[in-house]
């Protein structure tokens, strides 16, 4: 059955064009998904991320028992600090991609992907040594709000003073007369705040954003911009990007990997991997060819198949330059390095760049 | 509701045919450049290659996805509209007009005779 957030009707009122997502009915866009991905880029957007689900660790132990659950180091940051992390499986490979939020040692809140939400819970449960993991998706829904102007607009609505929740930290409070953890993350590339609230307050918060964001050119934005914006930055998107066939180290996120850490699931066989080197690696490429690249095309070197694209799409923030991602062999991961992608049957040269893509003016 | 021209030929898969004489332009329809989205690049034939009936002969895409076009009819691509590489919005803009993509001389000028009339595509359209 397709699941719906508390926002689903007002996403239609907004005429919104609704596509199956993860088993979401989820909006893909309102009116241009290019003119959603500028609005980002240049003023603010409004996503609803109610999908994205909530695992919660509370009492004494929590932040250890989280800690060897994920690749990240919880004790390197303090409370009301979120970091970015893998949930890997014992080969190093991703069971998903997380932000954990520290509120105390005592209580751990971990965002996981709407598509793994099942899968991640079970993984917990099973994996958990110590506090028992508690499912508190259906207690939240989540707004994201990205953009230059974003910071601007929620400030307008609360009283928390957002100038002390610096990037990847967060705080309790009020925005717009609703409850909200307001979190400064999000995945689009722009400085932006993430609010938790009850399912039931969402409606009105997302209404308020609208309302108050006239002036700053607010725009809801759809599941399309999101995807074009995090290509531009490189983010990876699980079950695109990375997956549980490729490790952390070959997705180039070797930085959410502490692997000084004493102990997590998935650290032995990246400690190996490491030190014999890793084989193949996730890169950013331009076509300098006509076409573009898309998830699943063949990467071939010299006529032979020798990798594959994960995410591609036309840059709109890039004046529309096809821009890709990609595994390839260590020997073509370096920036400037050539091969071919095959566009339906078409060889269309590509090279290696410099990520992200996109660079703030 | 889409914009559906009275004086078109449809096919099942959203393109039209406008037949002048012993030419037969084609495009997709208003409807289909709202599914899609922001187009942002089409392949097209070469002038004098051969597209056969309900068969690919290009592709459209927007940032997000990527669609065949189909053939209404066979025979021999007589222009495609280059300007489309430069400004591939045109075919969100102006489908039935700057928007056009290739203009056909066909092998089998009865064909047309097969393809749906707007009453019937706007139905087609209702129905999906």
């Amino acid at each position: 059955m397709t699941r719906r957030t508390p926002l689903n009707e007002a996403h239609r009122a907004l005429g919104a064009r609704m596509v199956d997502f993860a088993g979401w009915d989820m909006p893909v866009q309102y009116t241009s998904l290019i003119a959603e991905h500028e609005a980002v880029r240049t003023a603010v957007g409004l996503f609803d991320v109610s999908h994205m689900g909530e695992i919660e660790f509370s009492g004494p132990g929590a932040l250890e028992t989280v800690n060897a659950l994920i690749s990240n180091d919880l004790t390197r940051i303090t409370d009301g600090q979120a970091v970015y992390a893998g949930l890997l499986n014992e080969q190093g490979g991703f069971v998903d991609d997380v932000v954990a939020y520290r509120f105390s040692p005592e209580r751990i809140l971990i965002c996981v992907n709407a598509s793994n939400r099942e899968k991640d819970f079970a993984w917990m449960k099973a994996h958990a040594r110590g506090v028992t993991p508690v499912d508190r998706s259906e207690d939240f829904a989540q707004i994201a709000v990205q953009g230059p102007k974003a910071a601007g607009l929620v400030q307008r609505l609360t009283k928390t003073d957002l100038s002390k929740i610096g990037t990847y930290r967060f705080a309790e409070g009020e925005v717009a007369g609703v409850r909200a953890i307001l979190s400064r993350t999000g995945y689009t590339g722009e400085d932006g705040f993430e609010l938790y609230c009850a399912p039931g307050d969402a409606v009105a918060l997302w209404n308020a954003l609208l309302a108050e964001g006239q002036a700053d050119g607010v725009k809801p934005c759809g599941l399309g911009a999101r995807d074009s914006l995090r290509t531009e930055m490189k983010y990876a998107l699980y079950g695109n990007d990375i997956d549980d066939a490729h490790t952390a180290l070959e997705a180039g996120l070797g930085w959410i990997v502490k692997l000084d850490k004493p102990a997590f699931i998935g650290k032995e066989a990246l400690v190996a991997q490491k030190a014999a080197g890793v084989k193949r690696k996730l890169v950013g490429f331009e076509l300098t060819g006509p076409g573009i690249p898309r998830h699943g095309y063949a990467i071939h070197k010299d006529g032979r198949p020798v990798g594959e694209v994960t995410s591609g799409t036309a840059a709109p923030s890039l004046a529309k330059k096809a821009i890709g991602i990609g595994y390839v062999p260590a020997e073509l991961a370096a920036e400037g390095s050539t091969f071919d992608v095959d566009i339906r049957g078409r060889a269309v040269p590509a090279v290696v760049v410099k990520t992200p893509f996109y660079k703030k003016p | 509701m889409s914009n559906i021209p009275g004086d078109l030929k449809y096919t099942k898969e959203h393109e039209w045919a406008r037949v002048e004489g012993g030419t037969v332009t084609v495009g997709i329809t208003d409807h289909a450049q709202t599914t899609l989205g922001d187009v942002v690049y089409v392949e097209l034939p070469k002038v004098g290659d051969t597209v056969t009936k309900d068969a690919p002969f290009g592709t459209v895409e927007s940032v997000k996805a990527v669609s065949e076009l189909f053939a209404p009819i066979s025979g021999k691509v007589l222009e495609v509209n280059g300007e489309l590489e430069a400004s591939p919005e045109d075919v969100n803009s102006d489908p039935y007009g700057d928007g056009w993509l290739i203009k056909i001389a066909p092998s089998d000028a009865s064909q047309v005779n097969g393809l749906l009339d707007a009453a019937a595509y706007a139905k087609l359209l209702e129905n999906a």
